[in-house]
């Protein structure tokens, strides 16, 4: 042996007889599922049906089109992104507000986190659709929109916010997602420039800096990069979240599922499956945010 | 740039002698909460002078150079610096805190910016001074401090020593009339000390007006034309730094010596 050897594992890592145990446990539960729902419920699965709601062959083109449950997903897709641009834009005003020294703005953002955290969403989202359709679409001129018109009915609109034709849908839903997730934003975003030393603000302060300037240059940009991770969280926690929407029809992958399921009576096959992209879009952003989240720590040192 | 005096930070403005007050204290009082932290504190300072502050801690040292900007707020007494008056609240406190800078005992340099950009942000910020010109400055401070070849790293890069020579810099970029140190020594490894130390020695020679809280006694022999000895949030005896280190007149101050001089 010599000190230039590759080193001896220090532990050896094996399957024990209690992981066995667990693993045939758990194997067990699934196998007596399927059997209660093949054999007792005598439940006939049917994929395919349910399948050709992702993919659908259209005989018309000859090609494989999109189907409702994909568009589902880009919806709560393009839901969750903008929602959390919007709720981020909340989430600072508030959370500084939250630390300001004037009171009254003091009071209404402590008011807003409050108020949010201390009601079911479902509730919320149900007093809030009303008003946001009610007051907010006609005072802003979104009730009467023309679809049609060049500025909405082209590729890049497609891209960014969907169908045109669902616009007022998408921005009602999006508006809802955006305020509920601001109060949580607000929480980060407060904890975030809390967490920079008051040290920081003497400093900015004894070489003349104004607040805002020591906010802009000094507070924020420490602030930012302690807020990013649980901010990246927060946007996977509104993808899940924006399952809500769908119970005021917003058309996204819920409220999609809920029609197919309906349509076809294929209940546990649509909702296997509606579970399943969740998870696969959660999954992807959890493990690219993660990644980035190390890079960015190693190169920090 | 152009090489008037007005550029070098660390020469008093020539057409003020030396019998100006910069700084002008009278009855202040400041508490926090109950507490009282300084009580009916009067001096003043002319231009040039270097006042050493010392006396044990929580006796309010801190707390009175912390008022002289506005870092802390206090409720009673009033306070002129370079003939304008100082008040709470008031809303052009910044240009105050230009004309004074000030050395903290943790440096509070901001991590997220380069030694350099720490130099330049005041003047940038402050001065509407563009980029190139306030760097220009800026290396000729680092320079002065001994440190120009450390500009493009980052605080956490630097020793605790070369960190504070940055804050020192930071702070004259801004051209200040006036420098407030608050135990800039105490928080380094002794071997950092000196460096330190020399650099503050250095600009007490140009004619900086300074206020040092410190307890090193060399640095107080050699610059102080004062020492403000304060206990219990007020000040105690007021002498030349050879008087009050080998001779002072309260039993207070003969205490608080005996106790740093057994450390
Ligand atoms: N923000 C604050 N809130 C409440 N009390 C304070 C605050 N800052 C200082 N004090 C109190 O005021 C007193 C004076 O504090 P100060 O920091 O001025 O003392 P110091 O002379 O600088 O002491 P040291 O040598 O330990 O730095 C102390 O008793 C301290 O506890
Ligand atoms: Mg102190």
């Amino acid at each position: 042996m010599d000190r230039n050897s590759p080193p001896p594992p220090l532990r050896k890592r094996r399957i024990t007889y209690v992981d066995l145990v667990l693993i045939g446990l758990v194997v067990a539960m699934i196998a007596y599922a399927v059997y209660r729902v093949n054999d007792v419920l005598v439940y006939n699965w049917n994929w395919d049906r349910v399948f050709s709601f992702i993919l659908r062959y259209d005989e018309e083109t000859d090609r494989w089109v999109t189907n409702l449950l994909v568009q589902g997903l880009l919806t709560t897709l393009r839901l969750a992104i903008w929602s959390t641009i919007l709720a981020t834009i909340i989430g600072v005003i508030m959370g500084y507000w939250r630390r300001c020294n004037n009171l009254s703005l003091r009071i209404i953002s402590r008011a807003y986190v409050e108020l949010i955290r201390n009601i079911p969403p479902i509730v919320f989202i149900f007093i809030f659709y009303f008003f946001i359709s009610s007051q907010i679409f006609p005072m802003i001129g979104l009730s009467n929109l023309r679809h049609d018109s060049p500025y909405m009915d082209n590729a890049l609109f497609r891209i960014l916010f969907g169908d045109p034709r669902l616009f007022e849908n998408f921005i009602a839903g999006m508006i809802c997602l955006a305020v509920f997730e601001g109060a949580y934003i607000t929480e980060i975003v407060r904890a975030g420039i809390q967490s920079i030393g008051k040290g920081q603000w003497e400093a900015g302060r004894a070489i003349g800096l104004s607040h805002f300037n020591i906010l802009r240059d000094v507070i924020l940009p420490q602030a930012i990069r302690k807020i990013l991770p649980p901010l990246a969280g927060q946007f996977i926690t509104l993808i899940k979240d924006s399952a809500i929407v769908s119970l005021i029809s917003i058309q996204e992958l819920t409220f999609l599922a809920t029609e197919v399921a309906a349509t076809t009576t294929k209940v546990f096959e649509t909702w296997i499956l509606v579970g399943a992209m969740y998870f696969v879009l959660c999954y992807f952003f959890a493990y690219v945010f993660g990644k980035l989240e190390q890079r960015s720590a190693r190169s920090n040192g | 740039m152009n090489n008037n005096e007005n550029t070098s930070p660390n020469k008093a403005p020539t057409h003020k002698s030396k019998s100006d007050p910069i700084v002008e204290v009278s009855g202040l009082c400041k508490w926090f909460g109950d507490f009282c932290a300084l009580f009916d504190i009067n001096f003043s300072v002319n231009f040039g002078e270097k006042i050493v502050i010392c006396g044990p801690s929580g006796s309010g040292k801190s707390t009175l150079i912390r008022c002289l900007n506005q870092l802390e707020e206090h409720q009673i007494g009033t306070i002129r610096i370079d003939g304008k008056e100082v008040k709470p609240g008031m809303k052009n406190i910044e240009e105050i805190r230009r004309e004074v800078g000030m050395v903290f005992q943790s440096f509070n340099l901001f991590p997220h910016l380069s030694v350099l950009d720490n130099l330049t942000i005041g003047p940038i910020r402050n001065r509407g001074m563009n980029k190139n010109d306030a760097s220009e400055m800026a290396m000729e401070l680092l320079d002065r401090v001994h440190i120009s070849e450390q500009a493009n790293k980052f605080p956490m890069q630097l020793s605790g020593g070369q960190q504070q020579r940055v804050a020192i810099a930071r702070a004259l970029c801004m051209k200040p009339k006036l420098m407030l140190f608050d135990e800039p020594t105490s928080a380094l490894d002794p071997e950092m000390i000196s460096g330190v130390l020399d650099v503050m020695v250095e600009l007490a020679e140009g004619g900086m007006t300074m206020i040092c809280v410190t307890h090193e006694m060399g640095f107080a022999r050699q610059v102080g034309d004062r020492v403000i000895f304060m206990d219990d949030a007020e000040i105690v005896e007021t002498s030349d730094p050879e008087t009050f280190f080998s001779n002072p007149e309260t039993d207070r101050a003969k205490l608080f010596l005996s106790q740093l001089l057994s450390h």
